[in-house]
């Protein structure tokens, strides 16, 4: 552990040059509340480590001129929070970022950390593909962007090239009438791994849902994007059988393990439990827009 | 919420019952506290410990020859260098068997658990010895394992020790323990309801933060050894058994302990360290990671029982049956003791058969946990108590009171109740604003349900020692020979302060290690302060005595007519004389003229602890969609005898509490197919955080002890007893559905909703 090349460059260029320069042996470091636990435990061993805190673009929250969002990839989840107008417009992807860890995780763990890491458990990941998120991803051969479900491609791996680091979530812009909320079901109520997350955003008019997003997190390789659940859901007045049936899309969608975290039954079924509380918040949310 | 204290102790103390300043909190809260693995040498290496693979393997060679080879190892040590007790007889060290310890520490002819040592490195880095670790070569031959406890009992279950027998056979059936009383069949005859049930609990882990960790300094073949336990004699005399340095060459010092709860009146590291500290010439530092925790040290057995209760239609319990078999790990040594002998201890029950069972399988050796077995014990008999009143159409409580056991009692394991506070421990839960507030209704389909048990526990006397000293000043310094893990400190300077009559802020209480006071036993069987005390006070009394002695020596006048008075030398009366009273200040300062230092020692074999009893009421939510169940209300109720310091009392209650609330609903060991535990991590490993919890209410209740100087009964383990059984009854009360095995997860909790409902369509 002694032999390691910490760099912390200003720019996204040079960030890019020495993540390609480490030809697999680097690793990008945000809050580390990822890396560093691993590196501890052993089982990821970089000979550089590039932190990326010290870029203002990978750090900074935008209002985009449509009124959507461009959030850094590097944002904590505690500056996020103090962020006084994302949290109105998008208290969905907030409220799941602010679920990673405690207090003191607050202060350094990001959303980009929390995809990049490659689990599909990662609370704020549902979150930002019910709002439909798109990546930046900036490489040695460019800039391009990704919708955020298309980033994960199985546990712990991403559709990244060498050398390409996520630089923002471009949030957009919310018609009247829209909101969305993420829960997670964790056997302890702090300091857990989910179970089953759920991410719904959508928008009402005159309490008709006229388009819908549902994210699903720990219940296969990747987060899901439920085109079923949104489906059943627009359309509807979010009454019990829609809800029902965006439910029973939830759960078709699952391709979970059994494992010491939770059986393929019961990830399964709360699947569709989730769904429904959380598209409940959403519409309450919603209708107060 | 509340604690409220019921004291027929009578309270006109100064210092004893008072919530004292804790003498460690200022170090502790600011990070200067030494814990095991802050003390540093020059010249310092690092252990490190390989560790088996396989849950059951034949070691058939060792090659350490590449490891010892590598650059900056300085010494590799395998079984070849502990001390062997050979299997053909037993030698006991306290609870401990050392033919078990030394295969415990490092395996000789197989490893038995994955985890289990097989060699150990020093190295100049910890990095270097985790190198050296991978080359050195084990062959194993790989054997069939078998980790759950019913399986090993099967006749054709892979037998882990050759030599143990079972009626006849080769077994993994270790032990058995056996108390009776009366004729449980004569008993039942008369039985207007019986109720038999089976039940299922998982190993737990104590859980201490703490993780194991020593520093050991060998030079001129003496030995000293940095370490946190529960105890350093036994540090000290386990060293001495395994390494062959006899205990005049080895000084144990104790470090700062970052929790024990049971899980350090053991050792793993520090035989280990010193044995590399010999052979290298290098103070040789270890610690485990938490995984290395989890891997291989002691969690409590998990357990398969059966119990059986019997009683008339006025709810008077005629008869109870116990069969408790509990998973030993690797080497015997399971709580059957605990399990059995405190499972019906809280009842006057006439007939009563209980029988325990020692299982060893492929998982790492048990070590004590708090009341280690009790809580076992009581999960079942509190679980089936419940249904019996539900039977009975009886109040949980009531049914409880009616049979309570007090003074007189014959208890099935041995003796007959002395004064004792188990039917005031249920009469303040029946009185209790908790129990008479009615259970919220359900809400958004939440369901409420209040559950109640109690719990008994043997506590401890045994050997203690301790030495009062006065200092030039006035003020007092106390040394004794117990790792402070509950408070002690700050309850034995309660005890000299109050005894003596001086203020609290002038007695200093420090831990001695092994070479500055006399043999002390573990930090255990809630034995401390009640051990402790004793030693103490009769100190204190010696001290007290000499102080008298020398004011009588400056007024010229019979030591007899000199009397101890608010920390002053007074005459006894006018006829001793009119003397202006002389403090302990005083008396100090001119102890050189009068004859010398003024202290004293004591060294007892303590006895007179008399059992504590406990009784819990809780209230659970349960969220029936998510199969969550949340914990709303608990309060404990607890005879302590007598409360030196309540605030660490409270804190004793509140933490076997929320303990015993992980290990009903999540706390479990995982294992692989490959019998490799699967969750040595605090993530998957679930225990309860802060915010998983209420404030968790209790009521100190005082029945002071008749043979204590103070009153005190043992306070540490019997929290832990009730809560399994109580969380459970809860749950069922808000369900109306029972549960038998643990921990309550919400997959299982929800599974078992849906096939009710599933049976129900
Ligand atoms: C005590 C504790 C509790 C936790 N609780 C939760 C929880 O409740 N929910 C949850 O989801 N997670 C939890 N986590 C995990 C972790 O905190 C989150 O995944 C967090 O979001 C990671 O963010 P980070 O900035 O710390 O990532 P880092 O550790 O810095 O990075 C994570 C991985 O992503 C890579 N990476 C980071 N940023 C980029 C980038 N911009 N481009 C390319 N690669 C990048 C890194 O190289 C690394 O491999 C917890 C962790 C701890 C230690």
């Amino acid at each position: 552990m002694t032999d390691i090349q910490y760099l912390a460059p200003r720019t996204l260029d040079e960030a890019v040059q020495a993540f390609a320069a480490s030809s697999g042996k680097g690793r990008i470091l945000a809050g580390g509340t990822d890396l560093l636990v691993q590196m501890r435990a052993g089982t990821v061993t970089p000979h550089t480590i590039i932190d990326i805190k010290k870029i203002g673009e990978m750090t900074a929250i935008e209002e985009t001129a449509g009124g959507g969002f461009r959030v850094g990839a590097g944002v904590s989840g505690a500056i996020l929070r103090e962020h006084p107008k994302l949290k109105k417009v998008w208290p969905g992807v907030v409220e799941a970022a602010n679920l990673i860890g405690s207090t003191q995780i607050q202060g350094r763990a990001t959303a980009g950390g929390n995809l990049c890491n490659g689990s599909p458990a990662g609370d704020s990941v549902p979150a930002m593909v019910a709002a439909g998120a798109i990546v930046t991803i900036q490489g040695p051969k460019g800039r391009r962007e990704l919708p955020v479900e298309a980033v994960p491609k199985g546990p712990g791996r991403l559709n990244l090239e060498p050398g390409e680091i996520v630089v923002s979530f471009t949030l957009p812009a919310r018609p009247k009438g829209s909101s969305d909320a993420y829960l997670r079901m964790i056997p302890r109520t702090e300091m857990d791994i989910a179970v089953v997350g759920c991410g719904v955003s959508l928008t009402l008019e005159k309490g008709v849902c006229t388009a819908a997003r549902v994210g699903l997190g720990a219940v296969a390789p990747t987060v899901l994007l439920v085109e079923g659940a949104a489906k059943a859901l627009i359309g509807s007045k979010l009454d019990e059988a829609a809800l029902d049936k965006a439910a029973n899309a939830c759960r078709a969608a699952c391709r979970p393990i059994d494992d010491k975290r939770g059986t393929i039954a019961y990830r399964t079924q709360i699947a569709g439990v989730l769904l429904k509380r959380t598209a409940a918040i959403a519409a309450e949310r919603a209708g107060r827009n | 919420m509340s604690t409220t204290t019921t004291t027929t102790a009578g309270d006109d103390n100064k210092w004893i019952g008072k919530r004292t300043v804790r003498p460690d909190g200022a170090d502790k809260v600011t990070g200067r506290a030494a814990y095991a693995a802050d003390t540093n040498m020059p010249g310092m290496i690092w252990g490190k410990v390989l560790r088996s693979p396989h849950p059951h393997a034949r070691i058939k060679s060792i090659n350490t020859a590449k490891a010892e080879a590598h650059p900056g190892v300085k010494a590799v040590v395998t079984a070849k260098d502990v001390v062997d007790f050979p299997i053909a007889k037993s030698v006991m060290l306290g609870i401990q068997d050392m033919r078990w310890m030394c295969r415990n520490v490092m395996a000789r002819e197989k490893a038995l658990f994955v985890g289990h040592p097989v060699a150990a490195v020093a190295a100049t880095s910890e990095k270097i010895a985790a190198e050296a670790c991978k080359l050195i070569e084990v062959e194993y031959e790989v054997l069939p394992f078998v980790i759950d406890v019913e399986e090993a009992m099967k006749p054709d279950a892979p037998v882990l020790h050759d030599h143990i027998t079972f009626e006849g056979k080769p077994s993994n059936i270790a032990g058995k323990l056996e108390h009776k009383l009366g004729d449980v069949g004569e008993g039942f005859a008369k039985a207007d309801v019986i109720i038999e049930r089976s039940f299922r609990t998982q190993p737990v882990h104590q859980g201490y933060i703490e993780p194991h960790a020593c520093l050991v300094s060998v030079s001129d073949g003496k030995a000293t050894i940095w370490s946190s336990s529960q105890g350093q004699f036994m540090v000290r005399a386990m060293c001495a058994y395994l390494t062959g340095i006899p205990q005049n060459d080895i000084r144990a010092i104790p470090a700062e302990i970052g929790g024990g709860f049971g899980g350090k009146t053991i050792v793993y590291l520090e035989p280990v360290a010193t044995l590399l500290a010999k052979k290298s010439g290098r103070p040789v530092k270890m610690a485990m990671t938490r995984t290395e925790v989890f891997h291989a040290s002691g969690p409590t057995s998990g357990s398969y029982s059966k119990v059986k209760l019997g009683a008339t239609k006025d709810g008077k319990i005629v008869a109870g049956e116990g069969t408790y078999c509990l998973q030993a790990g690797a080497l015997p040594g399971s709580p059957i003791r605990g399990a059995a002998g405190c499972a019906f201890a809280p009842y006057d029950i006439p007939n009563v058969h209980s029988v325990g069972y020692d299982v060893v399988s492929n998982r790492s050796k048990v070590a004590a946990y708090r009341a280690p077995g009790a809580p076992i014990g009581a999960y079942a008999v509190e679980c089936v108590m419940d249904e019996l009143a539900e039977a009975l159409k009886m109040d949980p409580l009531q049914l409880r009171l009616k049979n309570a056991a007090k003074q007189g009692t014959k208890a099935a394991h041995g003796p007959t109740f002395p004064r004792i506070g188990f039917v005031e421990t249920i009469e303040e839960a029946i009185a209790h604003p908790h129990y008479k507030t009615p259970l919220a209704k359900p809400k958004n389909g939440v369901l409420h349900g209040r559950g109640v048990a109690s719990g008994f526990w043997f506590n401890a006397g045994g050997e203690s020692s301790a030495q009062v000293n006065v200092n030039e000043d006035g003020t007092v310094v106390v040394i004794t020979g117990h790792p402070d893990i509950g408070g002690s400190r700050a309850s034995t300077a309660n005890i000299v302060a109050e005894v003596l009559g001086i203020d609290y802020r002038k007695v200093s209480v420090l831990i001695g290690d092994t070479s500055v006071i006399g043999f002390s036993n573990l930090t255990g069987g809630s034995r401390v302060t009640y051990a402790s005390a004793m030693v103490v006070t009769q100190s204190t009394e010696n001290v007290i005595g000499q102080l008298k002695a020398r004011a009588a020596k400056i007024w010229k006048i019979d030591p007899e007519a000199v009397i101890w008075e608010n920390g002053e030398a007074r005459p006894a009366g006018d006829n001793a004389g009119k003397f202006e009273p002389m403090t302990l200040g005083q008396l100090a300062a001119q102890a050189n003229a009068t004859g010398g230092p003024i202290g004293a020692g004591t060294q007892l074999n303590t006895t007179g602890a008399e059992g504590g009893f406990a009784t819990h009421v809780c209230d659970v939510e349960v969220d029936p969609e998510l199969g969550i169940v949340r914990v709303l209300r608990y309060t404990s109720f607890q005879d302590v005898g007598r409360a030196i310091h309540p605030g660490y009392v409270e804190g004793q209650m509140q933490g076997g509490a929320a303990q015993g609330i992980g290990w009903a609903l999540s706390e479990e060991y995982i294992y692989d197919k490959n019998g490799k535990l699967d969750n040595p991590s605090f993530l998957d490993y679930r225990m309860p955080v802060t915010s998983d919890l209420p404030m968790l209410d209790t009521v100190i209740i005082e029945v002071p002890n008749p043979k204590h100087p103070q009153g005190v009964r043992g306070v540490g383990e019997v929290p832990l007893v009730p809560p399994l059984a109580a969380v459970s009854n809860a749950i069922h009360n808000a369900l109306g559905q029972r549960f038998y095995s643990l921990p309550m997860s919400p997959p299982k909790v929800l599974a078992a909703l849906e096939s009710k409902t599933a049976k129900a369509a």
